[in-house]
């Protein structure tokens, strides 16, 4: 057995999920596919938000599946980083704007 | 930030000069287990083993390993310290086959095919056989690397040379560190000289295309966006313009299979390109319509089986010999890094094919 949860060759596996249950495994990697088609957006910029989500959930397949899809689209390590802010900005705001919670509930009890 | 090797592998002696280990290696490990499948067997499920030529169009005759560049993912593992030039003897047989084949285009390439001695001679005299299409592929450095070949945008111009040309990406930082500093500066001011005599400018007759191959351990993108992507950039930061940019695949072989070793991407790699495998794009890979001329006159069915040494698998194998019909009528010599031609939409000398 593998001693870590995390093993990066299981990423290349991620299709076998069908096995157990083909009908639900297919119509979910159907529209994944079909959500980073060219659409109102374009692939490139679906794949910069897919990177910056990769990191805001932590996901380690995820990161390394859109770090390489993004250098074969041409993207530059700027863009990505500068998306994975927009991520780490999100997550640190959805944090501190729950200090207006502690501050309502501190001058409640102590205003 | 990887360093930039200077000399070639055959110069720093490593074991992946031999195109023997490079076989080997291509044939053992995850292909030999059954954890991924051969190539021959993965295109005889379509049947298309053994692969054969269609008509033949293409004639890419390489002039010498010699080049003024040791970019880290090179499959001919050409630079400085190359001494295979082709003859002009050689380059007289080439001749004779030039005036008689039916193919319509003619590809010299490299190494730097300009630093052949009599490229010049070569030229004049192949222009003359009234071949459609004259490509030479140029890596643009080399144009600004001597006063001697400062005139090349000139001296294409007068023979009506389709010019291609390697360009890893709009940017400085990944050209550089893929093809040595100050590569991007100098290919950015050849590719300024080329628009200055009318190469590459919209409705002109003097082709100018790049070609685009990945900087890493990764596949191309959509050849059309990344095209839409270089003509966008080099337009608004350096007023360049040029025709078409043809995506092309690494092949895991030479400089490249070595760098996929040393960063421990091989397997993950030849998985991607297995996984990327379009079995519409078999019909159309290079060999298909293409023979490859070596600097010494051997026939390849490509480029890069000329880099591993894989000869025609034909009674004639040498320029001195040639004969089109008897060449057509073979069977195309494969191995598992021909799974590079089939990735995606495909990847040949002149883009996607599928
Ligand atoms: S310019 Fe071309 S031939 Fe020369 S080292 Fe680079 S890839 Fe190889
Ligand atoms: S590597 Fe050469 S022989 Fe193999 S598919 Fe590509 S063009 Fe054909």
């Amino acid at each position: 057995m593998s001693k870590t949860y995390y093993d990066p060759a299981d990423l290349r596996k991620f299709g076998n999920i069908t096995e157990w249950s083909e009908e639900l495994g297919t119509k979910f990697f159907d529209y994944y596919n079909s959500v980073f088609q060219d659409g109102a957006l374009t692939a490139r910029e679906k794949s910069l938000i897919a990177l910056a989500v990769s990191h805001t959930e932590k996901c380690p397949y995820c990161i390394d599946a859109y770090s390489k899809d993004g250098l074969q689209r041409g993207i530059t390590k700027e863009e990505m980083m500068e998306a994975v802010h927009v991520g780490a900005a999100i997550k640190s705001g959805a944090v501190l704007v729950h200090g207006v919670q502690m501050m309502n509930k501190v001058n409640k009890l102590d205003g | 930030m990887t360093k930039l090797k200077t000399q070639s592998l055959h110069k720093r002696e490593s074991e992946l000069a031999n195109s023997n280990r490079q076989i080997e290696i291509l044939s053992n490990g995850i292909f030999k287990s059954g954890e991924l499948p051969k190539f021959k067997d993965k295109i005889s499920e379509i049947g298309h083993f053994p692969l054969r030529p269609k008509k033949l169009e293409i004639l890419q005759i390489n002039v010498g390993y010699m080049c003024n560049q040791v970019c880290e993912h090179c499959h001919v593992d050409a630079g400085p310290d190359r001494k295979e030039i082709m003859t002009k003897k050689t380059m007289q047989q080439c001749l004779e086959v030039i005036k008689n084949t039916g193919a319509h285009t003619l590809d010299l390439t490299g190494g730097a095919p300009e630093m052949n001695p009599n490229f010049r001679w070569f030229v004049e005299e192949a222009s003359k056989a009234g071949i459609k299409d004259f490509i030479v592929r140029s890596n643009l450095t080399i144009i600004r690397a001597n006063k001697k070949y400062y005139d090349l945008p000139y001296f294409f111009k007068k023979h009506n040379i389709h010019v291609v040309s390697s360009m890893p990406h709009w940017t400085r930082g990944k050209t550089d560190k893929q093809r040595g500093e100050g590569v991007f500066d100098q290919s950015i001011k050849a590719l300024q000289d080329l628009n200055a005599i009318g190469y590459g400018m919209p409705n002109s007759r003097l082709k100018l295309d790049l070609v685009y191959n990945p900087s890493g351990a990764f596949l191309p993108g959509d050849q059309t966006s990344m095209e839409k992507d270089f003509k966008k950039a080099l337009l608004e930061d350096f007023n360049i313009q040029f025709h078409n940019l043809f995506a092309i695949t690494n092949l895991p072989i030479s400089r490249f299979l070595d760098y996929l070793i040393a960063s421990e991407n091989y397997e993950d790699y030849m998985y991607s390109l297995v996984e990327a495998y379009n079995p519409s794009a078999v019909t159309n890979v290079m060999c298909t319509n293409t023979i490859s001329v070596s600097w010494d006159g051997w026939l390849y069915d490509c480029d890069f089986n000329q880099m591993l040494d894989l000869k025609v698998a034909s009674k004639v194998k040498h320029i001195s010999d040639y004969n089109e019909d008897l060449l057509n009528d073979r069977n195309i010599v494969i191995s598992q890094h021909c799974y590079g031609c089939t990735a995606g939409a495909g990847s040949s000398c002149q883009g996607t094919v599928a």
